[in-house]
């Protein structure tokens, strides 16, 4: 039976026995799992013990593409990496977008699946049906960039290319995937995985088309959808990219400064978004689209500072903060050399900026002595920063230490009352102290600390008022400072927020107002399924984020693991707007719990797995 | 003057939604190999663009066509030169692809020679481009480059919009 939107085919790939099969995709994990993020761990799931190693052969990483990705739905471009994180332990789920996702959905696949371990290095070439298994010893080594052209010179030109760095190889444990120049599969050290596997890249090239159920409905709802978006924001979002809420941010006083010390500074301005277009930016105000994308935020940034020389993709928004604000380094140039480094060797620039930041205050505090890292490592210095950016992507001296994540550098000099993050991955850069509902989130998060698993900055930070979830409870304005009213409403955007990593498509697009009912609709176009309602739909949301917590509870994280740092529950925020501030986690979590239908110790209760038809 | 559809390379994304909704319009399905529009990305320069079929003047595919299947006409919705391909009489023998000096025209799995045909005075790619790198959704009427002799096949579009 033809299957729309979906393709219909599972790949497998066993690399320590070098065998390759095609099965057919599970048509009840498809219906209730959707695809990318839920079918991702639905299929993980089942298939591995959530106890084991991350680094071990038995662990699988997949590929998943959502029922949308490759069609002309509005940045219908993304794909995810399923599998257990090596430095949380618990579930990874990394998306990025590109080429790279449309070609494996156009060869035929909505689900990749890898497994085993390769005895020597080896790199995957798929075009349409014919899948093989190639020699990479001579690529090991190889920078993402470098990787990328000779994978398309030994392949073909038209194929697309993702691929891990020296940091996959090595095993820094925050190493990313990369794709197509300059996106990333970026937290969680899904490349540290690959790396483990010694699968050097995955080249596809995919001619076939993606079909959908019905051809009326489908182009209606994709008119519906760009007639949705709002061109004003998507204008704005263009020029300057997402650094351009770096100036947003500063204004709500949760830019985090000098390691979450503070969430003020003076010298936003230097790094904000409009000043990177308007200076680094290789076309002034002008981004590059991935594909079918409307706002097209991709910098592409050259840097002639000699000392900080550099070409590529980004920085973007996170990095910019973490690299800069949280380091307490105002020289873009800078920032952009540590985000060309991170690219080229395959590195999370969230958890990279993060750890220094935190090393530069263990430093300060005299926890860390400058024997140990070799030189001295104070906030603003720019070139240590580059410097230990460097040493980290090479895992050379100290850079070895803080390539195991800043949470068990801490554990190893004595204290991790300076690592800032959850559940061992470091915070991105928001701080929840000034944001209450994205203080809940980051706790309660299956994959740790992450900005965009429905983490209420949508509705905190950019006020996103016309969703459901806001529209529905007749929400005018959200107060990010109050925190009574944020558990409900972080549990909805928890689950609306699985879907939208679920389905393929952008999750810019969803704050750029396109609805629940719509997205929805492009999904029961593409693929003829009856989601029942918006009931049914919010309800597969929330399937797929307890599947997670289940998994996580398996691999033996527990509610304790729901926390948030020291400085956040009890350092009152300093100055500026958010001043005084803590993020109140012991009145929301317990009501939080209530409304996911856990009990106090924060396991699903039975009741609720059998509501959810979780085994 | 003549409405047609003209490309603002200043404007382009490279992001290719205009494949993807042509694909969808002529073949129903979602491939950017398929389409009759095609981008490409420089990413040194930061510099996409978009080659589709200019519905010259003086066609060379409609000249060269041994078949008689290429002809020049009018659009009867938008009132814009179209050159169309007759499918009955070509008989796919890429004399056209020859000839073509912008590779805007191609003979695909059908067998037969396809083309932008302005998806009958909606053409899908200027309606969902949200960079309005052609300009608007609806187009420019503009006679530059339509009413020019072609000096060279390579020459720049003349129609860069100052910013």
């Amino acid at each position: 039976m033809t299957m729309y939107g979906w393709t219909g085919k599972v790949l497998r790939v066993d690399l320590s026995k070098g065998k390759v099969s095609v099965e057919d995709l599970d048509r009840n994990k498809a219906k209730n799992y959707i695809g990318g993020r839920g079918l991702g761990v639905k299929y993980l799931y089942d298939e591995i013990d959530p106890a084991i190693d991350a680094y071990s052969p038995e662990n699988k990483l997949l590929f998943v593409t959502g029922p949308l990705t490759g069609t002309g739905a509005p940045a219908a471009n993304r794909y995810v990496v399923v599998t257990k994180s090596p430095l949380t332990g618990a579930i990874a789920n990394s998306t990025a977008a590109g080429d790279f996702a449309c070609s494996l959905k156009y060869a035929g696949y909505d689900l990749l699946i890898l497994e085993g371990k390769a005895r020597k290095p080896v790199y995957l070439y798929i075009e349409d049906d014919k899948v093989e298994i190639r020699d990479a010893e001579g690529l090991w080594g190889f920078d993402t960039e470098e990787t990328m052209k000779a994978v398309q010179a030994a392949t073909s030109a038209r194929a697309k290319v993702a691929c891990i760095g020296p940091a996959g190889e090595k095993l820094v444990r925050y190493a990313c995937v990369m794709n197509d120049a300059g996106r990333a599969a970026g937290r969680s050290g899904v490349g540290a995985v690959m790396g483990s596997k010694n699968l050097k890249a995955l080249a596809v090239r995919g001619t076939k088309g993606v079909k959908v159920a019905d051809h009326k409905a489908f182009y209606q709802a994709v008119e519906a959808a760009y007639t949705t978006l709002d061109y004003e924001y998507v204008e704005e979002f263009h020029q300057t990219g997402t650094p351009g809420v770096l100036s947003l941010v500063h204004e709500f006083g949760v830019l985090p400064t000098r390691n979450f010390q503070t969430g003020v500074n003076d010298y936003t301005e230097k790094i904000s978004g409009e000043t990177l277009a308007d200076t680094l930016s290789v076309r002034k105000r002008m981004g590059v689209g991935c594909p079918g994308c409307p706002v097209a935020c991709g910098r592409v940034t050259r840097v002639t500072d000699p000392d900080f020389a550099g070409f590529g993709f980004g920085p973007e928004y996170e990095t910019i903060g973490m690299f800069g604000s949280n380091c307490g380094v105002d020289n873009l140039a800078a920032v952009s050399k540590a985000n060309f480094i991170c690219n080229r060797a395959g590195m999370d620039t969230i958890s990279t900026g993060n750890s220094i930041a935190c090393a530069m205050e263990m430093y300060e505090r005299g926890l860390l002595p400058e024997e140990v890292i070799g030189f001295p490592l104070e906030f603003g210095d720019a070139h240590a920063m580059v410097k230990l950016t460097e040493m980290i992507a090479k895992r050379e001296g100290f850079g070895d230490v803080l390539a195991e994540g800043s949470y068990r550098m801490g554990e190893k000099y004595g204290t991790t009352e300076y690592f800032m993050g959850v559940k061992k991955q470091e915070f991105p850069s928001y701080d929840g102290r000034g944001l209450q509902g994205m203080g809940l989130g980051f706790a309660t998060g299956p994959r740790g600390a992450c900005h965009i698993r429905g983490e209420a900055q949508d509705l905190d930070l950019y006020g996103v008022m016309d969703w459901r979830i806001t529209k529905d409870r007749g929400l005018e304005v959200i107060d990010p400072l109050r925190y009574d009213d944020k558990p409900p409403l972080v549990k909805d955007v928890q689950d609306w927020f699985c879907m939208i990593d679920s389905c393929g498509m952008c999750n810019f697009m969803f704050f750029l107002l396109v609805d629940e009912d719509q997205m929805r609709a492009l999904i029961e176009a593409a693929t003829g399924i009856d989601m029942g309602g918006y009931p049914g739909f919010m309800k597969t949301g929330e399937r797929i984020f307890n599947l997670e917590t289940l998994f996580n509870r398996r691999a033996g994280l527990t509610a304790e693991d729901d926390t948030l740092p020291k400085r956040m529950l009890e350092e009152p925020m300093p100055e500026g707007p958010a001043k005084g501030m803590v993020v109140h986690l012991a009145e929301m979590l317990p009501e939080y719990y209530q409304l996911r239908g856990w009990d106090k110790a924060g396991n699903i209760t039975a009741e609720k797995r059998a509501e959810l038809d979780l085994a | 003057m003549t409405k047609m559809i003209n490309v603002d390379i200043d404007k382009c994304t490279g992001c290719g939604v205009c494949e993807l909704m042509c694909s969808f319009k002529h073949h129903q399905e979602f491939n950017p190999l398929r389409a009759r529009i095609h981008k490409t990305l420089y990413l040194d320069k930061a510099v996409a663009i978009p080659v589709l079929c200019r519905q010259c003047e003086d066609p060379w595919c409609a000249r060269i066509c041994p078949a008689g299947a290429i002809t020049k006409g009018v659009d009867a919705l938008s009132g814009a030169t179209v050159v169309t391909v007759s499918e009955e009489k070509c008989v796919g023998c890429k004399m056209c692809m020859l000839a073509c000096p912008y590779g805007a025209i191609a003979v695909g799995e059908s067998g037969v020679a396809e083309k932008c045909d302005l998806c009958n005075g909606v053409p899908q790619c200027v309606k969902f481009c949200a960079r309005g790198p052609f300009l608007s959704a609806t187009w420019r009427r503009t006679s530059s480059i339509a009413s020019r002799e072609w000096p060279t096949p390579c020459s720049p579009p003349t129609s860069r919009r100052p910013e």
